[in-house]
C-alpha cells in the first residue's frame, strides 16, 4: 500500500551506515586524510558536514563558506553556524572577485540585455520552468527580471542568450568546485559534494561544477530522509526550517520554481512511486495530484534523466583498451 | 517544400538522427529524447522566424510541439488565424 511512509527511514542506522562507508572511502579507497565540504546553509551540506565530522572528527573536516554578489546572507551566517556548531575549522572565501574577473556577470547581463535592454544596476532576475501541474506544457525555461521598483516582467529567451545566461551562470559552480579543491589539495583532503537523491538523480547540478566530488554520501536518499536525518543529527532548526533554494540568481528563487516540478515532499514521493511502478491514482490519492498530474511528473522524471545523463558522463574514450 | 517538409528538414539538420528515414513525422521529439528543452526553444525560434508567427507561452505544450506533424498544424493554425501575438507572456505584477 503506498503511503508517506515508504520513505520513513531509521535515521541512527542510515547515519551510522554513511559514517562507516565515508571513514572506509576518504580514508582507505581514497587515501586522503580528511574531507572538505562546500556548506551553503543548507539541509544537504550541513548533514554531510555532521557526517564527515562524526565520522573523521572534527579535526579531518574543513567547512568552506563561498558567498558572491548574489548569495543571501542567510547562507554566509547558517553555514558559519554550522561549522562552529560541529567544532570544524571554517574558510570565508568570497568568490566574486573571481567571478568578476572570468566575466560572469558581464556575460550574465548581456544574455539578459537580449530581451530587456533596460536591465542593469538594481534589476533582479531568476530562470523559471512552467508549472507542470497547471498543463501540459513543454519545459521551456522563462527569464524573469524585477526592476528596481520590484515591478516584475516574464519573456521566454531566444536559444544562444538563455544558453549563454546559464553557461555565465555555471561559473558560480565551477569556481566554487576549484576552490574545494585548492583547499583538498593543500590539506591532502577529499573533496565532499552534496546532492540529496532527487538532485542527483534529476541532474540538478552543473558538470565539473557542484557535480565534482570525490564522494556523495547521500546522494541514494531522498530529500524527505535527509530532513529526518538532519533532526537526528542534531541540525539547527533554523537550517531545517529554511525553504530549499538554488541562491544562484538575484531574485529569489525555490528550487521548483527553477528545477522540480514539486515541493520536495511531493516530488520524493513521485520519484519513489515512479521507480516502483506505482499506479498515478495511488499517488494522487496521498499527494493531492490528480492520476494526470502525476502522469506528467512521471513524464518530467523520466525527460530529466535522459537530459542529466550527459551530466553524469565520464570523457569518452575512443578506445577503451588500456595498456601498450 | 511544404511547411511540413520545412520543419522536418530543420530537425534533421539540427539534432542528430543516425538514420533519417526512420525519423517518422508523428515521432515524439521530446518523449523520443531527440530534442531536450533547449532544442525545444530552438524549435521555437525557428518557426517564429521562418514562418512569422508568434509562439506564445501558453503554446509550449507537447500537443503543438512534440513531432514535425504537430508542429506544421500548429505552424498552419497560427497562420490561419493571421492574429500577431507578443512575444512575451507580457504578465506584469509586483514582487
Amino acid at each position: 500500500m503506498f503511503s508517506r511512509d515508504v520513505l520513513r527511514i531509521d535515521p541512527a542506522g542510515v547515519a551510522e551506515q554513511i559514517q562507516t562507508t565515508l571513514r572506509e572511502q576518504v580514508l582507505g579507497s581514497l587515501r586522503r586524510r580528511g574531507a572538505v565540504v562546500g556548506l551553503s546553509g543548507g539541509v544537504d551540506s550541513s548533514v554531510v558536514a555532521t557526517l564527515c565530522t562524526r565520522a573523521l572528527g572534527p579535526d579531518r573536516v574543513v567547512g568552506l563558506l563561498m558567498p558572491e554578489r548574489d548569495s543571501s546572507g542567510d547562507a554566509l551566517r547558517l553555514g558559519a553556524m554550522v561549522a562552529d556548531r560541529l567544532g570544524i575549522r571554517h574558510v570565508v572565501e568570497d568568490v566574486g572577485p573571481a567571478l568578476e574577473a572570468l566575466g560572469c556577470y558581464e556575460r550574465q547581463l548581456e544574455a539578459i540585455r537580449a530581451v530587456y535592454p533596460e536591465y542593469g544596476p538594481g534589476w533582479q532576475c531568476k530562470l523559471t520552468l512552467p508549472s507542470l501541474l497547471e498543463g501540459d506544457r513543454l519545459n521551456v525555461t522563462t527569464l524573469t527580471v524585477a526592476d528596481p521598483r520590484g515591478m516584475q516582467r516574464s519573456s521566454r529567451m531566444p536559444p544562444a542568450a538563455y544558453l549563454q545566461l546559464v553557461a555565465a551562470t555555471n561559473f558560480k559552480q565551477r569556481v566554487r568546485a576549484m576552490v574545494e579543491y585548492y583547499h583538498a589539495d593543500r590539506l591532502n583532503f577529499a573533496v565532499v559534494g552534496t546532492p540529496n537523491r532527487l538532485e542527483y538523480d534529476q541532474g540538478f547540478f552543473v558538470k565539473q561544477g557542484d557535480g565534482a566530488a570525490d564522494l556523495k554520501p547521500i546522494a541514494h536518499l531522498y530529500k524527505t530522509q535527509v530532513y529526518a536525518l538532519a533532526e537526528h543529527l542534531g541540525v539547527p532548526a533554523e537550517v531545517r526550517s529554511r525553504p530549499p533554494t538554488t541562491d544562484t540568481f538575484s531574485l529569489a528563487q525555490t528550487q521548483e520554481e527553477f528545477y522540480f516540478a514539486l515541493p520536495y515532499a511531493d516530488m520524493d514521493l513521485c520519484l519513489w512511486a515512479h521507480d516502483h511502478g506505482t499506479a498515478p491514482a495511488e499517488v494522487g490519492a496521498v499527494t493531492g495530484l490528480t492520476a494526470e498530474q502525476v502522469e506528467r511528473v512521471y513524464r518530467d522524471i523520466e525527460a530529466k534523466r535522459r537530459a542529466s545523463r550527459y551530466l553524469h558522463q565520464a570523457p569518452l574514450l575512443a578506445d577503451d583498451r588500456r595498456g601498450p | 517544400m511544404t511547411v511540413q517538409q520545412r520543419i522536418r528538414a530543420f530537425i534533421l539538420e539540427n539534432f542528430y538522427v543516425s538514420d533519417p528515414a526512420e525519423l517518422a513525422d508523428d515521432a515524439l521529439l521530446v518523449t523520443s529524447g531527440l530534442v531536450d528543452s533547449t532544442g525545444v526553444l530552438e524549435i521555437i525560434a525557428f518557426v517564429e522566424e521562418e514562418f512569422g508567427i508568434r509562439v506564445r507561452d501558453d503554446e509550449t505544450t507537447p500537443d503543438n510541439l512534440e513531432s514535425i506533424e504537430r508542429i506544421a498544424s500548429f505552424v498552419a493554425r497560427k497562420r490561419q488565424a493571421n492574429g500577431p501575438t507578443s512575444f512575451t507572456s507580457g504578465d506584469v505584477s509586483a514582487a
